[in-house]
């Protein structure tokens, strides 16, 4: 029978079929950070367990940490505290962290491609609702709650229901200006926030192969805000150029035999999906989201919702809630939205491609006088990078702010955050209430969009500022 | 774990879609490295004012909805982060069972390992036991019949057998896979021979 990509891992990993029809799926990689992790080690003592397979275990601090100078250490003490946690427990349970200290340190999505821990075939999990971003590598992802970390850590492996088998193809070129960002805001806005509830996503199609590993990374991202279990994309030479000579990546005989096997990696064909939907890489947009969910989004040239318009009575509630919070009236032009702030980072938007295009757009201009802007990058990998190309200068010379690496104002755990009414053009994935501090607003974009709205002092098409 | 059998009580209803898991613990509160104590937060946006102060108008702060443990709610309940804050903040409220028509995957998961019981409803099901809170009036829930019982009616819901089980008993998820050691031992060692690199051999 003709089996999905996301068929062949399952079926890879399946340590033990339950009657039930959950299964026991064996789990190669597991990522930890500081903020889902301390009640699971504590569980772990409470009951005497240790960790099955620490070789297979990378922890990070990202959530928490201060992305100002880092010299002082964390000021805020519950925030040290947990960071502190993360970096005992480690050592007691005897899995490698990466301390704030540690170059390699950054978000957790970020730094498991970078040192190649992220690997085709391979089960990732991580307590963390981004960790789909790793399918971009053909791996199967998932995000989990704490007390599944828990369940990982004791028994290397996690209890599962196979999901339905989803595939959306995106076939074309897409115009200029136009990124990956767009094409998963775009995807979103079509299937909704719970579109994909209980199936995993392959993206699929001329224009996803056509995609760089970081554009992929993306793409994947983001499939949580589409409600899906899971993400991923066939492996091909991009991936596996990007992963030869990655500090875990596999070496020698070991390279030679992996490959053999990743090159199987793929969705047969003949292979069933449950559901299909196709799009158009030329009919995209740049895109922003107006409102407090990822699926309002609207295209650059387009007007927010008006309510009044709106048929469901559930929905036109929710428009009305979301346009009383974010402060814009009906109708108002996308072009007519004015900021205050810029974010860029995050996971979704937080690598070496990301601050090269923000780069591109900055160079040789000034961010608006009101507006107050910063580039966060995502690891200190990239930041390193980014300083080697000379782009922070760039960003400095057009008045942004140029950080430490963390997840910083994409959750507000730290000391980046919106004061209330602030409205702000942010990289990131998530533009719920109060995500970037209590009363903020946020409006995703493209880091290009993120770099044009800061010039305009309002959200702006990207398209005009093509160097 | 504690075990799930039976409700009974005047369900809250919060009549909102899409509600996410900031706006059921928001990330100030996440710093914690406990389980419990994160109730008094719940909704904390919704609950409280700039100054502190409870916003009489929110449900949960009115009587006798201040001590509800079941929470009728719009379609997609829990969407967006995987924190498990979220259906610790509820427990920690006192809630113990959710209703709504769905849910986002991993918070669904997340409150079976918490001893919490999220049951789907069609819509219209939903509206008609929301009366029941306007009215103030109570229902209970009994989980091994798979039904709430409300005035004289009353609703049978589905709900995963081994989901069930765990719930009623009080199962932990962890001792039972432990059980499976030994084919565990069996996979690592297969998986050594045919994907050494995994172990970074
Ligand atoms: S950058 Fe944002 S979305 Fe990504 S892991 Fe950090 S907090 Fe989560």
């Amino acid at each position: 029978m003709p089996l999905t990509l996301y068929d062949k891992i399952w079926n890879d990993h399946l340590v033990h079929q339950q009657d039930d029809g959950t299964a026991l799926l064996f789990v190669d990689r597991h990522l930890v950070h500081e903020v889902t992790s301390p009640q699971a080690f504590e569980g772990l003592r409470n009951f005497n367990r240790k960790v099955r397979q620490p070789g297979l275990t990378l922890a990070v601090a990202d959530h928490n940490v201060p992305t100002t100078d880092r010299s002082k250490g964390i000021s805020d003490k519950e925030s040290k505290i947990q960071v502190d946690t993360l970096g005992s427990n480690c050592k007691e349970f005897g899995i490698l962290f990466f301390g704030m200290d540690d170059k390699r340190q950054g978000i957790v999505h970020i730094i498991g491609p970078e040192q190649g821990f992220s690997q085709p075939g391979t089960v990732i999990v991580c307590g963390d609702s981004h960790t789909a971003t790793h399918g971009a590598f053909g791996a199967l992802p998932f995000g989990i709650g704490t007390s599944e970390v828990e369940h990982v850590l004791a028994t290397q492996t996690l209890v599962q229901k196979k999901v339905k088998n989803f595939r959306i193809n995106v076939n074309g070129k897409l115009p200029i200006g136009v990124t990956s960002k767009d094409v998963i805001l775009q995807i979103i806005g079509t299937i909704g926030t719970a579109g994909g509830t209980g199936s995993v996503i392959e993206y699929a199609g001329s224009l996803i192969s056509s995609l760089s590993v970081e554009q992929r990374m993306t793409i994947c991202n983001m499939t949580i805000e589409g409600g899906a279990k899971s993400g991923l994309i066939a492996p091909d030479h991009k991936i596996f150029d990007y992963l030869k000579n990655k500090p875990m990546s596999p070496k020698n005989e070991n390279w030679e035999k992996a490959m053999k096997y990743w090159k199987t990696l793929k969705t047969d064909e003949g292979a069933k999906f449950d559901k299909e939907i196709n799009l158009v890489a030329e009919d995209i947009l740049p895109m922003i989201t107006w409102g407090t969910s990822p699926q309002d989004v609207i295209t650059i040239e387009g007007k927010v919702p008006n309510p009044e318009k709106e048929q469901d009575i559930d929905k036109k509630n929710s428009i009305e809630r979301s346009l009383r919070y974010m402060g814009l009236k009906a109708d108002t032009l996308a072009k007519d939205i004015k900021i205050d702030k810029v974010f860029i980072g995050s996971c979704t938007n937080g690598r070496i491609e990301d601050l090269r295009e923000v780069a591109k757009i900055l160079k040789d201009k000034k961010k608006a006088a009101h507006v107050e802007a910063m580039v966060v990058p995502g690891s200190g990998l990239v930041k390193e990078q980014a300083e080697q190309e000379g782009l922070d200068k760039i960003f400095i010379k057009a008045g942004f702010e140029w950080r430490e690496p963390g997840c910083s104002m994409c959750l507000a755990m730290n000391a980046d955050k919106l004061k209330p009414e602030e409205r702000c053009a942010s990289t990131s994935n998530r533009n719920f209430e109060g995500r970037q501090g209590r009363g903020g607003r946020t409006h995703l974009v493209s880091p290009g969009m993120a770099a044009a709205a800061a010039v305009a002092g309002n959200l702006d098409d990207v398209r005009k500022y093509q160097n | 774990m504690q075990k799930f059998h039976s409700l009974q009580g005047v369900p809250a209803y919060l009549p909102i879609v899409n509600i996410d898991t900031d706006m059921i613990i928001p990330a100030q509160f996440l710093k914690t490295i406990k389980r419990t104590g994160l109730g008094k937060n719940l909704f904390f946006v919704m609950r409280y004012d700039d100054d502190g102060n409870e916003i009489k108008d929110f449900i949960l702060n009115q009587e006798p909805y201040n001590k509800s443990k079941i929470l009728i709610t719009g379609k997609n309940f829990g969407c967006g982060s995987s924190r498990e804050h979220a259906p610790w903040a509820l427990l920690d409220f006192g809630i113990t069972c959710v209703i709504s028509s769905s849910y986002a995957d991993i918070f669904y998961n997340n409150c079976f390992k918490n001893g919490i019981l999220p049951i789907i409803l069609e819509e219209e099901k939903i509206k008609e036991l929301s009366e029941y809170s306007n009215r103030k009036e109570e229902i209970s829930i009994e989980l091994s019949e798979e039904k709430i019982i409300f005035g004289n009616n009353e609703i049978k819901f589905d709900i995963d057998p081994f989901k069930k089980k765990c719930l009623l008993e009080g199962l932990d998820d962890i001792a039972l896979s432990l059980e499976k050691s030994k084919k565990i031992t069996f996979f690592e060692k297969n998986l050594k021979d045919n994907k050494p690199w995994i172990f970074n051999d």
